[in-house]
């Protein structure tokens, strides 16, 4: 296997929210194939700033895939080709020489383009600000078996706490929809008995908001469990589901 | 007005439990209407019986009837606000998008199918249930065998019953994921079951166009 490779970006460049943009064909050679995809993007972008061009806009911050600031679409896909991985863990030995790549932000009504890829995905967080918290003042610490939970619930909320709110689930649904987002952040709570007290005002708040930021409806196609980084399932849509359900008819929250 | 009823069927997961519930309705209509079918195989009397038995029910046949045009009513009118809210909330489309690998053809048809089964659903009403069975040398079984005995219908039939087939093929265990009903000692079950049930929809009613076109 050689070491580098010569690609084709097709890039998308969009000077800001109220620009059409468009895709803009960059042809890079001798690629690195141990850097990962955003230093393969950071070697583009030296290579525009020398030749006096705009430098691709991109989010990324931890590069470790543990923050969930990075993600676009390569090649149609959320985070690229690999299973369970973000886009700053992709790394370019897994293109081959003279591949074309088509990189394109996450796009939802909801997602609004800032500039290049660089999407705000702050509606995420106004879905967390609608109930993804418990309200107990804090004392002492507890004593650590004074609230036994089992450890295949704790296990399930852990999982559900993996999400990085990375976006690549609304980026990847047919619907543009948050669902498996808004679930996992309910379900982490809701599994715990420190979640349960808010837990029916949390399912009907967080879902309103989520439908007020302009997401779409879950329409079961599984595509968001497909490129979650994280291997969030929808096992915790279903959860929320029922959250929802029992909220609904079964607590005071109008 | 909004009480707590109406605020919790207007949230998308609202509009989505109005929708797997009656979908869940149509499949059990689905199974009690191809057993009845499948009486045509005992050949025409047996046919003729299970009709004449059913029409005995009286007004339970017609409560069923509005029955089930209420619930298609919901299942429409939530279908194509869905279909056209999921549209919104994508206004600028990606240029190059690939399936990750988690739809299949019946869950990226589901509202397109949905339309080609509505559209069917009134020919077929037409046919069989607002046609003239006054004149005594007319019954079901007259119809059934008058109409399969044109090639061009006994294709349309098919045709309509695959595309039925593939909207259930979704639309079984996306119900019981829509409503919660969720379970990983089950849920293999259910999406299995989705999968069997379509090519029993698909196979039970797409023969029987073919039987009934070799007896007319
Ligand atoms: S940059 Fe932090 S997850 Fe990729």
């Amino acid at each position: 296997m050689s070491d580098t490779i010569n690609i084709t970006l097709k890039v998308w460049r969009q000077k800001g929210p109220g620009d059409k943009g468009h895709f803009e064909t960059i042809p890079v050679k001798d690629v690195v194939t141990h850097m990962s995809f955003l230093e393969m993007l950071d070697t583009v972008n030296e290579q525009l700033a020398l030749e006096g061009k705009d430098a691709i806009a991109f989010d990324n911050d931890c590069r470790e895939g543990i923050c969930g600031m990075c993600g676009c679409l390569v090649n149609g896909i959320a985070h690229g080709p690999m299973k369970a991985m973000t886009l700053c863990q992709l790394h370019m030995r897994k293109f081959s020489n003279g591949d074309t790549i088509a990189v394109e932000p996450w796009r939802a009504r909801a997602f609004k383009v800032v500039k290049d890829l660089a999407v705000d995905r702050s509606a995420l967080d106004k879905i967390i600000q609608a109930g993804g918290y418990i309200s107990a003042n804090t004392g002492g610490a507890p004593d650590a078996n004074g609230l036994p939970i089992p450890m295949e619930i704790a296990e399930k909320a852990m999982d559900a706490a993996a999400c990085i709110g990375c976006g690549a689930c609304v980026a990847a649904c047919p619907n543009a929809s948050a669902m498996l987002f808004t679930s996992a952040k309910v379900s982490q709570l809701a599994l715990l008995p420190q979640g349960r007290p808010e837990a029916a005002k949390r399912a009907i708040n967080m879902m309103r908001t989520h439908d007020a930021c302009g997401f779409g409806n879950c329409s079961n196609e599984r595509e968001c469990e497909a490129v979650c980084p994280k291997e969030i399932k929808i096992t915790n849509i279903a959860r929320l589901n029922r959250e929802y359900i029992k909220a609904s008819i079964g607590s005071d929250v109008m | 007005m909004s009480n707590w009823l109406t605020n919790a069927f207007s949230t998308s997961i609202g509009k989505k439990l109005l929708m797997a519930f009656t979908g869940l309705c149509f499949i059990g209509f689905l199974a009690v209407h191809l057993i009845g079918n499948l009486t045509i195989y005992g050949g025409k009397e047996l046919f003729l019986s299970y009709v004449e038995h059913l029409h005995a029910l009286g007004a339970l046949v017609t409560v069923a009837e509005f029955g089930l045009v209420f619930l298609a009513l919901v299942h429409i009118v939530m279908g194509l606000t869905l279909f056209l809210q999921n549209l919104k909330a994508r206004p600028v489309r990606y240029e190059v998008k690939k399936a990750a690998g988690g739809r299949t053809i019946g869950s990226s048809t589901m509202p397109y199918t949905g339309i080609l089964i509505l559209l069917f659903i009134i020919f077929h009403l037409v046919k069989f249930r607002f046609v003239d069975k006054t004149p005594v040398d007319v019954n079901d079984f007259t119809i059934l065998a008058a109409t399969f005995s044109q090639i061009g219908w006994v294709l349309f039939y098919i045709v309509a019953v695959i595309i039925v087939a593939i909207h259930v093929s979704h639309g079984l265990w996306s119900g019981f994921q829509t409503l919660g009903l969720s379970h990983s000692k089950y849920m293999p079950f259910i999406m299995a079951l989705s999968v069997v049930f379509a090519i029993i929809v698909g196979i039970g009613f797409g023969f029987i166009p073919i039987y009934a076109s070799i007896i007319a």
